[in-house]
């Protein structure tokens, strides 16, 4: 036995201070990225202050500084995270439900799945080049106008779609997809096997026992995930700056600028999703790389303001959802 | 009520089926159509993302190096080695085209090096923190702030490179205090904020894999007079491992990936240097670049994007294959 009484007490402060070191870098590191977010919000809002007023809400985009507004961006984010929810959403679902309760484990399951998952690997600015070829492009098909006559009003869809609401939903719906069928898969998971068994016990039978008792159990796990995914395609800026969405522009999609608008031309509404458009983290790329210092710092932060205060609303009522629903559910 | 009885209705059904005795054959019925009809269009949605991942790999594969008679794929026009190994990128310069993806990859290379040396770490640290040391109450501050940081726009994490890390840190430390000439556009500037970025990543990912070491592990370690710390690094960690490592690459990955922080903060001029206080280019911000002006369809630099996508999306490809496989190999199964 070598070792002393007094080596082995030496040693124990020396692990205790270690232990304490250890402690101590892993708190830092922790409480450092709060501290990151803290000086991220307050250096946006110090430099958004002087332009945050309510007439930056209601204006479109302008070559000036003080007269530049936002109204473009937030209507054009609007419609386009609108139409990419009605697409992916059901098809998100859909695929979550086939995966869950009808796929066998076969290979063909096997290769769906590992497709979902590398796929949310993809980066955002590949899904634009797909974006751009399939559906702004459309591999090159030549231009066309076909126009739909309803008899109350004419929808001139352009083939192919050009930069346009509904190339840009297309594009964004295939990018959140893998997120909302991984999010959905979870939330069919969790609901317990007993449910189903006691439905299809009674008789009912299986798309029944799925739309009727799965899946309204299933209903706040998913929507916690769609809002989530739908939340980081509002902020996503690369695919549709690969699109070639339009950056700078005076009017919303449908030339819908405001409520007299749809009420004097609702017809409008159908002309919506081939228009051209921009979205909120598009103006705000777009003003970064502006030439003057005013539009660079302020009316960028001003822009970032917007978007943050509407995702925390988006994430918020996904967090609300999750709790309230929590409450009420026991298994 | 008797039970066990046969009722009236099922003795008619099989006498008019007698005939073909087929009590249990399969008949149609407008129900079980439904139900087929309804399992047809699930198959269908589920199919979807493996016909996107097909449209991927067609388009990119179409313009950089699929050849028949009347198009001519990039790698027809620009040779794989030269594209390799050659050391300029300069498609946008009439006359004097170079297309070597060295100085892409380089820059690309930076940021990401740099983002790892700070996310991976600081997410790791988080992780063991919040798994491990963490109060409730810090948890309950904590977790929604790294939500947050996590949700955070990319376009918002290049201003914050661009007009404040850049201005404010970086200048005056480097250039103030060491003498040493930064760019306003930078790699670093753009590698902090990407690390930033992929750390809440890191940590929720890694404290989900801590989290679910058995307690069983850390109570033989304590009954062992292990510290705290003993116990957290040389036992919780190496079991989580497997998922550690798979989390890392996925960050990586997706630092790779990033577009709108390095396009904003790391500048746009493509140089082979592994300093990152120059202004460089990724290979994500020169596609987002080129895609800002009118390049014509069909001419050698709007094909270039295509190849500079394939290898982007080989990468990021490869290393999410990498990432699970460890995770199905290494996994330690607790029971």
């Amino acid at each position: 036995m070598s070792q002393t009484p007094e080596n082995f007490s030496a040693n124990l402060a020396w692990r205790h201070r270690q232990g304490w070191l250890f402690a101590a870098a892993c708190r830092l590191a922790t409480w450092a990225s709060v501290v990151f977010l803290a000086i991220i919000l307050l250096v946006i809002i110090a430099q958004a202050w002087p332009r945050l007023t309510l007439g930056f809400l209601t204006r479109f985009d302008s070559y000036k500084p003080e007269s530049a507004g936002m109204l473009a961006g937030i209507l054009g984010s609007f419609w386009l995270i609108g139409f990419t929810a009605a697409i992916c959403v059901p098809i998100g679902i859909g695929a979550a439900i086939y995966l869950e309760e009808y796929a066998r484990s076969n290979w063909v399951t096997r290769f769906i799945q590992l497709n979902i998952s590398n796929l949310a690997g993809v980066p955002s600015i590949v899904f634009g080049i797909l974006g751009f070829t399939a559906f702004v492009r459309m591999f090159g098909l030549p231009r066309n106008t076909i126009v739909l006559t309803l008899g109350f009003a004419d929808v001139r869809i352009p083939l192919p779609f050009g930069r346009s609401v509904i190339a840009g939903a297309l594009t964004l719906a295939l990018l959140c997809l893998p997120v909302v069928i991984i999010a959905s898969q979870e939330a069919l998971r969790s609901v317990p096997a007993s449910l189903r068994h006691a439905a299809l016990a009674l008789g009912a039978t299986k798309w029944q026992t799925i739309s009727r008792q799965v899946l309204p159990a299933a209903m706040p796990g998913i929507l916690t995930g769609v809002i989530l995914a739908l939340s980081r395609a509002l902020g996503e800026t690369a695919p549709l700056a690969v699109l070639g969405a339009a950056f700078f522009i005076t009017f919303a999609p449908g030339r819908i600028n405001s409520a007299t608008d749809l009420g004097q031309h609702p017809d409008r509404l159908l002309q919506v999703p081939f228009d051209q458009f921009t979205a909120m983290p598009l103006q705000i790329y777009n003003w970064v790389n502006e030439q003057s210092r005013d539009f660079q710092q302020q009316v960028s932060a001003a822009g970032i303001v917007v978007l943050l205060v509407i995702l925390v609303l988006m994430n918020g009522s996904a967090i609300l959802i999750r709790q309230h629903f929590q409450r009420k559910i026991r298994w | 009520m008797n039970a066990g009885s046969p009722t009236p209705a099922v003795p008619t059904l099989t006498a008019v089926d007698a005939p073909r005795s087929s009590s249990l054959k399969r008949r149609f019925s407008w129900n079980g159509a439904y139900e087929k009809c309804i399992r047809i269009v699930l198959l269908c949605c589920a199919l979807v993302s493996v016909i996107t991942t097909a449209a991927i790999v067609f388009v990119l594969l179409y313009e950089s190096v699929l050849w028949f008679p009347g198009h001519t794929p990039f790698f027809g026009k620009v040779s794989l080695i030269e594209f390799l190994t050659a050391s300029q990128w300069t498609p946008q310069f009439a006359g004097n085209q170079h297309f070597g993806i060295m100085p892409l990859i380089c820059g690309t290379l930076l940021t990401t090096v740099t983002a790892g040396a700070i996310g991976l770490p600081m997410g790791l640290a988080s992780a063991i923190y919040l798994s491990e040391y963490a109060s409730p109450q810090a948890r309950s501050v904590l977790k929604p702030s790294l939500e947050l940081l996590a949700g955070i726009p990319t376009v918002v994490y290049g201003y914050i490179g661009l007009f404040f890390l850049t201005p404010m840190l970086i200048k005056p430390v480097l250039s103030g205090v060491f003498g040493l000439s930064v760019d306003g556009f930078n790699a670093l500037s753009g590698g902090i904020v990407v690390g930033m970025m992929i750390m809440p990543m890191v940590a929720s990912l890694s404290e989900d894999v801590l989290r679910a070491v058995p307690s069983s592990l850390r109570e033989a370690g304590y009954a062992l007079g292990a510290t705290k710390y003993d116990v957290s690094a040389k036992i919780i960690v190496p079991s989580a491992l497997s998922g550690i490592i798979a989390s890392f690459l996925l960050a990586l990955s997706r630092a790779i990936g990033e577009t709108m922080a390095v396009a904003i903060a790391c500048g746009a001029r493509p140089q082979l240097t592994l300093n990152p206080l120059r202004q460089i280019q990724t290979m994500t911000s020169f596609i987002v670049n080129i895609m800002q002006g009118d390049t014509p369809v069909g001419s050698i630099e709007y094909q270039s994007l295509y190849a500079v996508a394939l290898v982007l999306f080989l990468i990021t490809l490869t290393m999410n294959y990498v990432s699970q496989w460890i995770l199905r190999r290494y996994r330690e199964a607790y029971q």
